[in-house]
């Protein structure tokens, strides 16, 4: 990380990782073209929360979790579809860097609901 | 269902009727599928929704080696064997996936566990995993979607987004569906939708309830303790983020309704809580049935996953999660469940089956699967092929392969498949590694009984 990209105040959110039409579709085109990668990296933000960090669509954010940190591209969702503080990402290689890995005897990692920092980087 | 036809026409063109979509765990049965002979290509797929379409439309038969090993290409033979070595080599190998793959290719990977005294894990672990556990602990009342598509009119969705991931479950079973007893559709039935934010499938639903990130268990206990009429703080609306008020009226329309079904997806079982959410949900459901007759089923994802649970259960006694290394198995969540050994650094080989872990396990386990013999078999090159020792290419299951899967409900349906493919299907080549496997086996053995019996002589 470099310092001019340090400069942003990162304030914690919770994620919530999950399925889309738009994934779904990309996975079975392929998962290394556009539309996969798209679907995968893009995540949703409550649009009063975007005003606050001075966030627009396509602004790149980092999310960084208790086990790991990853950069993707955000967009935003209307207060009623999303409340404040929380954001959903389609599953995929991005949300595998924020996944923990006690699976409390379950045999599942908490793969929604994960507590991360967001901050912006450009 | 009736049996499947096929007819050509003078430009190489067959129409495949009644086939079935494999992408999700609704498997519909009713495709009409026009595919150009000549081309190899499915030009059209009648009654499928938008993945079914993405489904049938872009597969193509990509021109990969038969098998690949280390990233490069190899036959099929010369991919056996390095299998086939890696298994009877290791010490510990975790068998993973068989969610889009047929009934017979997970029986044969079964068997093939079995031998080599491996653990075995399906998808099932990190989709309702939980939600098997928790069943064996309180039980389920639960029915076919057919039964529920006739006489559901109370259709609870909790923690779901069927519009996005099982986008006919509406009209086919649920919702818009025209049953024996809601012959008006939606205008016989209530739909309810309980979910932390406003997803896809709430237009459809009659009443909305929004309830707190992490509080689902809550919200499940309060409402199992009105069922069963006892008193609940009003400050549960600070914990849930839903009112008593709702809460009471959700309840008299449970308690009230001729046939209640609450569906149930992985904002249950993926998150805090996990099984104790499933199990929640599912004895709420039996509670009701105190009232009125009411069901808990967990809507499923992969087109073949139930199938996995179904084939490891009646193979081995348990759905998930199983070890072979004593001969016998042993069921244990948190311990034989893929992303805890690949986490733990415990598997020394893998073999994945019809999946893809390398796109979406934790990055801990992935990184661990980098380091190890990795086998995989899949019709496209996936994040999980791409770090493997050997990569098979096999063809794609419902399209290339018949054979059985299972619906979300447990109903078997029988694939038709409507081209041919040059590749072999997952349980060919799961058994070719298996009678390979068997015959290292078998020298090896041989081989120390005479090492035995020399160091006797000496």
């Amino acid at each position: 990380m470099d310092s001019r990209e340090s400069t942003f105040m990162a304030e914690t959110m919770t994620l919530i990782p999950g399925r889309t039409t738009k994934q779904g579709v990309g996975l079975l085109e392929s998962k290394f073209k556009k539309q996969y990668r798209d679907a995968t990296t893009t995540v949703e933000i409550n649009v009063e929360d975007m005003a606050r960090l001075g966030l627009k669509d396509g602004c790149k954010v980092r999310l960084r979790s208790a086990n790991g940190v990853t950069t993707v591209k955000c967009t935003g969702r209307k207060t009623e579809d999303l409340p404040t503080g929380v954001l959903f990402i389609a599953y995929g290689p991005p949300t595998s860097k924020l996944m923990g890995t006690d699976t409390g005897a379950s045999g599942m990692p908490l793969s929604k609901h994960l507590e991360v920092e967001l901050e912006r980087v450009n | 269902m009736g049996a499947a036809t096929e007819a050509k026409s003078e430009a190489n063109i067959k129409t495949v009727e009644n086939a079935t979509c494999t992408f999700c765990g609704c498997l519909c049965d009713d495709m009409v599928l026009t595919v150009d002979m000549d081309a190899k290509k499915i030009t059209k797929a009648k009654n499928a929704c938008v993945l079914g379409k993405a489904l049938f439309l872009s597969h193509e038969e990509e021109d990969r080696p038969f098998a690949l090993i280390d990233g490069k290409p190899a036959t099929l033979k010369e991919g056996v064997e390095e299998a086939a070595q890696i298994l009877a080599n290791a010490r510990f190998p975790m068998f993973y996936g068989m969610s889009d793959t047929t009934c017979e290719a997970q029986r044969q990977n079964v068997a093939l566990v079995d031998m080599v005294g491996g653990t075995i894990d399906s998808t099932t672990s990190v989709c309702h995993g939980p939600t098997g556990m928790a069943l064996q602990g309180v039980g389920e009342s639960t029915a076919t979607l057919g039964e529920i598509k006739n006489r559901a009119d109370l259709v609870i969705y909790w923690g779901g987004n069927p519009a996005e991931s099982l986008p006919r479950h509406f009209a086919r079973y649920a919702v818009t569906a025209k049953g024996m007893y809601t012959p008006n559709r939606k205008k016989d039935r209530t739909i309810v939708n309980v979910d932390v934010r406003r997803t896809k499938s709430v237009p459809v639903a009659d009443i909305f309830i929004q309830v707190k990130i992490g509080a689902d268990f809550e919200l499940l206990w309060a409402l199992r303790a009105l069922v069963k009429g006892r008193h609940v703080d009003p400050n549960i609306e600070k914990r849930t983020g839903v009112s008593l008020e709702t809460m009471k009226d959700l309840v008299e329309r449970m308690k009230n309704c001729r046939y209640g079904v609450l569906f149930f997806g992985m904002g249950l079982s993926m998150t805090r809580g996990r099984h104790f959410n499933s199990a929640a949900i599912l004895s709420l459901a039996s509670d009701l049935n105190e009232y009125t007759h009411f069901i808990a089923t967990p809507m499923r994802g992969h087109g073949n996953v139930t199938g996995a649970d179904i084939v490891v259960s009646w193979q081995t006694g348990y759905p998930f999660g199983v070890n072979f290394s004593r001969g016998y198995p042993k069921f244990n969540p948190g311990e034989f469940t893929a992303t805890d050994m690949f986490v733990r650094g415990d598997a020394d080989a893998g073999l994945i089956l019809a999946s893809d872990p390398g796109s979406n396990f934790t990055q801990a386990a992935i990184d661990h699967m980098k380091k190890i013999p990795m086998i995989v078999l899949d019709p496209k090159l996936t994040h999980t092929a791409k770090l493997a020792r050997v990569a098979f290419t096999t063809s794609h299951y419902g399209i290339n392969t018949g054979g059985t899967a299972y619906r979300s409900d447990g109903v078997p349906i029988e694939l038709r498949p409507c081209l041919d493919s040059k590749y072999p299907s997952d349980e060919e080549v799961i058994r070719a590694i298996y009678k390979r496997v068997e015959q290292l086996l078998k020298t090896r053995k041989k081989t120390k009984g005479t090492n035995n019996k020399r160091r006797k002589a000496a």
